[in-house]
């Protein structure tokens, strides 16, 4: 019962069918994703194979510096790809409070999970410290997404009302108000409702990791539980630091309201 | 009441100077893209000019707290805001924004009235006909009792029958309570009825002098 079954390269060669048989339904109704498809296989494949002989070696070489390393690098590439996933150009204000408000809620919510929560010793070991470190950082990357859109859209889309707000002598953030609480319910949704199907509509991945390596499935919960609630804090202060701080960048020092038209990143203009 | 000197705002204006009388109606008159509305918006600094200076009250509007300026002038938008909610709410949300003392439903039904608008006040605000919502953003800018009301075709979307009543009223308010009133409009009839003191900003010029008509 315990241990997990490893598996033979033969087996592994095996999951592939499911890429080919996607690949030929694809091909036979003429969807040209085939690319697409491959890319993303061959890329999975290959950052999986760097990423479990990294592991390998920082589990053998304990060391707060590469720990520290790998969390920042870490960061670095979720910031970067809040930047990229947003369809619309940033300011680069924008970009230092996007930066900012990432690095503070999930750091701080990092610390709390390791050291109080989780109680690990020593504070830097990597078989804790990395992919809890992952789960909170991937999530917050998600969620400021959602809210770096909706915010920047809806200044945009909005700006009459936020402007005739000001007309009437409402302070920037009062006129932006329900702008602001908008970007933020949009962005901690997703995370609310992913914990209502958790345990019926699905397994989460950590979970369904541990029950396979053979813990039991009660210690296996205990940390599912704890994790999302790790999470849901961290997107939620993530988040909320991104609002607080991003809707100013609208204004200038006069409390005049200073938004241009979202550019897409081609270059044109969104609406 | 306001001091424009040297006023320049991109290729939009150029304006040598301007004064505006306090407790008086003065209008703004000019064709289409002359920037009657740019003006309009300097003087609550919702738009700053490039160079030159406005002083509101004998003190320079960059000297003072932007927010606090629009509370005492209060701008009403061409196309006016109606915010999602009741008749009440929208007729509510000056004060509220402006972080003054709300008021009883008495006061919002006589405002109404003064603006010739009879609606239930827990009706959908979003509901109302264009003119309705023009009127119901005029009511809430009187509501809030401001020193000086900046309007901006506060009646492009009225008939002419109404105009007449909804101007004659705001002014009559105006009068009464020794506003200072500025208002923008396309309507030479309704300035030459109305104003004390007429401006009139010709495209890309410097305004022609104004002309007292009382």
């Amino acid at each position: 019962m315990n241990g997990v079954i490893d598996l033979q390269m033969w087996q592994m060669a095996a999951s592939y069918i499911f890429i080919v048989i996607l690949l030929f339904i694809v091909k036979a109704r003429g969807i040209s994703r085939e690319k697409e498809i491959i890319i993303s296989s061959v890329r999975m494949t290959l950052q999986l194979i760097i990423t479990g002989y990294a592991l390998i070696f920082l589990f053998d070489n304990a060391n707060p510096l590469l720990t520290l390393l790998v969390i920042a690098i870490m960061e670095a590439f979720a910031i970067n790809n809040v930047y990229k996933r947003t369809k619309m150009e940033l300011t680069r204000q924008l970009k230092k409070i996007i930066a900012l408000s990432m690095l503070a809620g999930t750091l701080s919510s990092l610390v709390y999970f390791l050291l109080v929560v989780v109680r690990i010793n020593p504070w830097y070991d990597p078989r804790y410290f990395i992919p809890i470190a992952g789960m909170l950082v991937g999530n917050s990357m998600t969620g400021i997404s959602l809210g770096v859109t909706k915010l920047v859209e809806n200044m945009y889309t909005q700006r009459h009302m936020v402007e005739s707000a000001l007309m009437l002598g409402a302070t920037p953030k009062l006129a932006a108000k329900e702008i602001i609480d908008g970007a933020f319910d949009s962005a901690i949704l997703p995370t609310i409702n992913s914990m209502v199907g958790m345990g019926i509509v699905f397994l989460p991945g950590m979970m369904t990791g541990q029950i396979l390596s053979g813990t039991s499935p009660v210690t296996a919960i205990e940390y599912q539980i704890a994790i999302m609630l790790g999470i849901l804090g961290s997107v939620a202060l993530t988040v909320i630091l991104f609002v607080q701080l991003g809707y100013k960048t609208f204004f200038n020092e006069r409390s005049q309201l200073t938004v241009s038209p979202p550019t897409k990143r081609n270059g044109k203009a969104d609406k | 009441m306001y001091d424009l000197k040297n006023i320049k705002f991109k290729d939009i204006l150029d304006i040598k100077e301007i004064k505006i009388p306090r407790a008086r109606i003065t209008c703004i008159v000019g064709e289409s893209g002359s920037g009657k509305t740019t003006l309009l918006r300097m003087l609550n600094n919702l738009t700053s000019p490039d160079s030159g200076d406005i002083s509101y009250d004998g003190q320079s509007i960059f000297h003072i707290d932007p927010v606090i300026l629009r509370r005492k002038a209060v701008m009403l938008p061409q196309t006016p805001a109606i915010f999602s909610g009741t008749v009440r709410d929208n007729l509510l949300i000056g004060l509220k924004l402006s972080q003054k003392l709300e008021v009883s439903d008495e006061e919002l039904i006589k405002a109404m009235e003064m603006v010739r608008l009879s609606k239930d006040l827990d009706s959908d605000a979003d509901l109302l006909s264009g003119g309705e919502k023009q009127r119901l953003a005029i009511a809430r800018v009187m509501l809030m009792d401001p020193e000086v009301l900046l309007l901006d075709e506060p009646s492009s979307a009225l008939d002419e029958y109404t105009e007449q009543i909804v101007i004659s009223t705001l002014v009559e308010y105006a009068r009464d309570k020794k506003k200072t009133m500025v208002m923008v409009t396309h309507s030479k009839k309704i300035a030459r009825e109305f104003a004390d003191e007429i401006i009139e900003i010709k495209k890309k010029n410097m305004p022609m002098p104004e002309r007292s008509l009382q």
